[in-house]
């Protein structure tokens, strides 16, 4: 099949009309986020361009992780794309489940990924998922609030002042809640958050003997430091709040600040959803004053299972979909608020998108998250909110969810960190680190 | 009765419904099994076609020895538990009432029976967001409309809101069976018995639970059998958070999250007997039920 | 009905009936409203009862994202061929248990229960590695068997309980006329368990309908039911309180509407028979 459609790419090569003889159709797995959605809605773009068209699966975050990771370690071969993050990227990689994305073409311009995302995209200099769209996190706040409260915020903040700052914001007569952070369980949700975090306080999951650090002050601190803000001036319920409840939160006036995703600035500054959408200032995440900074690096990248049949087809798609065109095409239809941010230089250094409030403070963001030292001690491993390891993601979901407890009200700081302690060691050793 | 030749031709029409499921059971419990026994994560790039190492009983050890599993089975059971007790006893009422003379009988049954159809998905993802939403849902409404603390159902009630949950789905079910068994019921006994001045408590007690028992043991084999292995109802609200992971839920965390097939599967050995037990002590009771 | 009844206590069981009733049905009702209503209504504090400006954009929004006949016509496809298959197997083997019954024809209905108990999820990779092997992966005629084995033994009780009910002197009858065991089967059995038949195909249609575990994981385009298309709406990003309703409406709608036409069939199907 491959065969046959290289044989009649090369005959047709002159013939205008190759792409209608060589149509393939491809499954992409998705995940149901709002700039996906937008690609989904362009697809006849693709088709038009290229003859193949495309069947989706789009799917709740949770689910697709779990759909795509059961189909790439069985080879499954149900879908030519998948939508992973710069988590599964090098696992997967290295395991030889993913097909380089080395042989793209010289107008694609792979140089103009940003460092930073190509980076944790790839495996052994390899490259194997290209970034459709990339995140840092930062800090969005009320500017009427912050002056309301006499303050101002610095361009690059502590976490004393931002406490201090959250206290000063917070009227919870008027339902206004100084800060709002993540508290969901899952790695990906409060997990994720809390340990971007942990690392400015000078934490770290593992030592370089992959021993749990969990028994260690800086985990204590940083745990004890988020819920006393928390419970000082966070929203009732936090514990449940991931993303898109600190979001609305946000949109509907309840926050004076929020630390997350960088892609969030879009979504708060669209007057369309958010009544404070002019209102809004941004900055960098927090630190300590340790020399790291509590904001993390992320991609949602598209992939290329080894055993898909449709290669060519599928390597098509991406260039289309993370280029510098598609990037055009989602500004000429919705304006450049809306393009996909984060993946490619090029598009900070675009006149039309400079004028993007948020621009600039994303970009800072991204290059200042270091993916290879994340943490004020040395680590084994890479990733800032995360550990590159296939263990990952099953041990934190365990250990946010003893955190989320500990929000909850329903067990203590002490209690949580022993256990998440114990869990941690536990699931490594049965992975046979030690 | 029956004949030698009517008996031979009985096992061969039994064979095909037998034998399917005999593989669908043994198939896949062979390969838990197998699996059981052997160091088997993907992510590491095991598969079966390298070969996989035998680790003995390591996963049968560690998947007892973690903190979460006896916390598991306490959880499954209460939620079973739960949602069988909730659904018996609202089910009695419910069917006594419906079993009233009254105006529109016919369409209050099928408002009451609506539930049943419901995707499990579909009403974990309404109760959670649509309802139980601390802040736009519409409890935390109701509850602001009283003036009271909205409550944060999924996490400081996460248990008692899954039971809800659950039972709003299995509560139609209960309802008609018993519905049906009570319609059955001799009402010149219950006249007689009305005459005689019984209270209605007394009445119930004597006339109508007893009339019922057969009903009730129907409910509750099948639920058990439903409620063992739910599933989506916990996967969408809580995601196994503050306290609501079943021994179902363990094993896909271990298997899907952790990646760690070898463990799963030994929890899924260890689910196996659980189910089993359960069944025993179902088929108890309602083996002498079932037979009267 | 031998009892006398006031007027006064119709009116109280009535009213009490349908407060339960309403109070029941109430979260449906409520979904169904709120994918009526816009993002902002459906958020609305204090709630939008029934004034509030009524859209179809949900549903426009949400066929416009996923073709929601593709998905609709799966579900039947499923739900309906894995009952029917399940059903032909069926209905031999739970004659054969109510008419010629032996010692073991209990334990043998309690060890098909038992089957149901297992944990789907651990053997998820097991049944992947084959669906892989059979090529049946992301097609429909893969969920069609796997949903039948997993409800087969519920419609062997099912059916087996409506058998026993038939009286074992009709059958008498007609093998004295002499009627082979087809014919047995064909004229005499089938017209007289024919609404037991019926009831069982309801439930089981629903209990496929709803199945979330299997439909969602071994499909991917192609094969995937309204489960699927459920998987994709709540959405990680903004308001979606409505467009998750217009998406729940339209999962559950066929099902509702079904269940309701044929709520004589299916409340003597769920009483499986064995309550009198």
């Amino acid at each position: 099949m491959t065969l046959r459609v290289r044989t009649l790419f090369g005959a047709c090569a002159i013939c205008a009309l190759s792409t209608a003889a060589t149509a393939d159709n491809i499954v992409i797995a998705t995940v149901n986020n709002g700039d996906m959605i937008r690609m989904q809605g362009m697809t006849d773009d693709f088709t038009a361009k290229t003859g193949h068209t495309v069947e989706w699966v789009t799917l709740e975050e949770n689910v697709l992780r779990q759909r795509v990771t059961t189909d790439i370690t069985t080879k499954g071969g149900a879908f030519d794309i998948m939508t992973i993050g710069m988590y599964e990227t090098p696992i997967w990689g290295k395991n030889g489940w993913l097909v380089p994305l080395d042989d793209l073409s010289a107008e694609y311009d792979v140089g103009d990924i940003l460092p930073a995302m190509s980076g944790g995209l790839s495996y052994d200099g390899t490259l194997y998922a290209a970034p459709f769209y990339g995140e840092s996190s930062m800090i969005m706040y009320r500017t009427d609030l912050m002056e309301k409260a006499g303050l101002s915020m610095p361009e690059a903040p502590t976490w004393t002042f931002i406490r201090e700052a959250a206290a000063a914001m917070t009227d919870r007569g008027n339902e206004i809640n100084g800060i709002c952070l993540r508290g969901k369980a899952g790695w990906g949700e409060g997990g994720a958050f809390i340990t971007a975090m942990s690392n400015s306080f000078g934490a770290r999951w593992f030592d370089e003997d992959w021993n749990a650090q969990f028994d260690t002050q800086p985990w204590a601190d940083t745990l004890n430091f988020f819920v006393g803000m928390m419970n000082e001036s966070g929203p009732a319920g936090y514990a449940t709040n991931g993303f898109n409840e600190n979001l609305s939160l946000f949109q509907q006036g309840k926050c004076g600040m929020w630390i997350d995703a960088t892609v969030a600035a879009s979504f708060v500054t669209n007057p369309n959803d958010s009544t404070v959408a002019d209102k809004v200032g941004f900055a960098l995440a927090p630190d300590n004053g340790l020399g790291k900074r509590s904001n993390w690096l992320w991609a949602w990248a598209l992939a290329i299972p080894a055993g898909s049949q449709k290669v060519d087809a599928a390597k098509q798609f991406i260039e289309w979909a993370t280029s510098t065109g598609y990037i055009e095409l989602v500004a000429s239809k919705e304006g450049w608020a809306n393009v996909p941010p984060g993946a490619r230089t090029s598009l900070y250094e675009n006149p039309n998108y400079k004028d993007v409030p948020f621009a600039m403070m994303t970009l800072e963001s991204i290059l200042s998250a270091d993916p290879n030292n994340p943490t004020v001690d040395p680590v084994p491993y890479v990733g800032i909110q995360f550990a590159a390891i296939p263990e990952f993601a099953g041990i934190a979901t365990e250990v946010s969810q003893e955190f989320s407890a500990v929000y909850a009200g329903q067990q203590t700081v002490e209690e949580a960190l022993a256990k998440a302690q114990t869990l941690a060691n536990d699931a490594m050793e049965a992975a046979g680190y030690k | 009765m029956a004949t030698q030749h009517s008996r031979s031709a009985a096992r061969l029409m039994m064979a095909p419904a037998v034998i399917l499921l005999l593989g669908w059971m043994l198939v896949p419990l062979t390969m838990t099994l197998y699996f059981s026994f052997k160091k088997y994560l993907p992510l590491r790039g095991d598969s079966l076609a390298n070969g996989l190492e035998w680790v003995g009983f390591e996963n049968y050890v560690r998947f007892v020895s973690s903190s979460s599993f006896w916390p598991s089975i306490q959880t499954t059971l209460i939620i079973v538990g739960g949602v069988l007790f909730i659904t018996v006893i609202l089910g009695i009422l419910l069917a006594i009432l419906l079993d009233q003379p009254m105006w529109g009988q016919g369409v209050v049954r099928i408002l009451v029976i609506a539930p049943f159809f419901v995707m499990p998905t579909v009403s974990a993802l309404v109760w959670k967001n649509i309802f139980m939403d601390p802040v736009n849902g519409l409890l935390a409404h109701l509850w602001k409309f009283f003036g009271a603390e909205p409550v944060q159902w999924l996490s400081q009630a996460s248990l008692p809101s899954i039971i809800m949950i659950v039972s709003w789905q299995w509560l139609p079910f209960a309802t008609l069976i018993l519905l049906t068994a009570i319609q059955s019921l001799d009402s010149e006994q219950l006249e007689a018995a009305e005459m005689d001045g019984a209270p209605v408590l007394k009445r119930f007690w004597f006339i109508v639970l007893p009339h019922l028992s057969r009903a009730i043991t129907i409910v509750i084999l099948i639920q058990t059998i439903f409620l063992l292995s739910i599933f989506a109802e916990i996967f969408v609200t809580t995601a196994g958070a503050f306290g609501t992971k079943t021994l179902t839920y363990l094993i896909f965390q271990r298997v899907l999250e952790s990646q760690n097939v070898g463990l799963g599967s030994a929890g899924g050995v260890y689910a196996i007997i659980l189910a089993n037990i359960v069944a025993i002590f179902l088929m108890r009771i309602v083996g002498k039920n079932l037979d009267a | 009905m031998a009892r006398s009844v006031t007027s006064q206590r119709k009116t109280i069981n009535t009213v009490a009936a349908w407060t339960v009733g309403l109070l029941i049905f109430f979260p449906i009702l409520w979904t169904i409203l709120t994918s009526f209503k816009t993002e902002a209504d459906a958020i609305a504090s204090p709630p939008k009862f029934l004034f509030f400006a009524w859209t179809l954009e949900n549903y426009a929004i949400v066929q416009e994202r996923s073709d929601y006949m593709r998905f609709l016509w799966n579900s039947v496809i499923i739900a309906g061929g894995s009952t029917l298959l399940g059903i032909i197997i069926a209905v031999p083997a739970a004659w054969s248990m109510a008419f010629v019954p032996s010692k073991r024809t209990k334990d043998i209905l309690m060890w098909m229960l038992s089957t149901k108990m297992l944990p789907a999820v651990g053997v998820l990779y097991p049944i992947y590695l084959m669906f892989i092997k059979l090529g049946l992966l992301d097609t429909r005629i893969g969920l069609v068997i796997v949903l039948m084995l997993i409800n087969l033994p519920i419609i062997v009780w099912m059916l087996y309980t409506y058998f026993k009910e038939i009286p074992g002197e009709i059958l008498e009858a007609a093998r004295m006329d002499g009627a082979g065991l087809r014919e047995e089967i064909l004229y005499v059995l089938t017209p007289m368990a024919l609404p037991g038949i019926a009831s069982t195909v309801l439930l089981n249609v629903i209990l496929a309908w709803n199945e979330a575990f299997w439909t969602l994981n071994l499909t991917a385009a192609k094969a995937a039911p309204l489960t699927a298309f459920i998987a994709s709406y709540s959405s990680p990003e903004g308001l979606f309180y409505a467009k998750l309703s217009a998406a729940s409406t339209m999962a559950i709608a066929p099902i509702l509407i079904l269940g309701w036409f044929s709520q004589k069939q299916l409340v003597r199907g769920l009483t499986f028979g064995a309550v009198k």
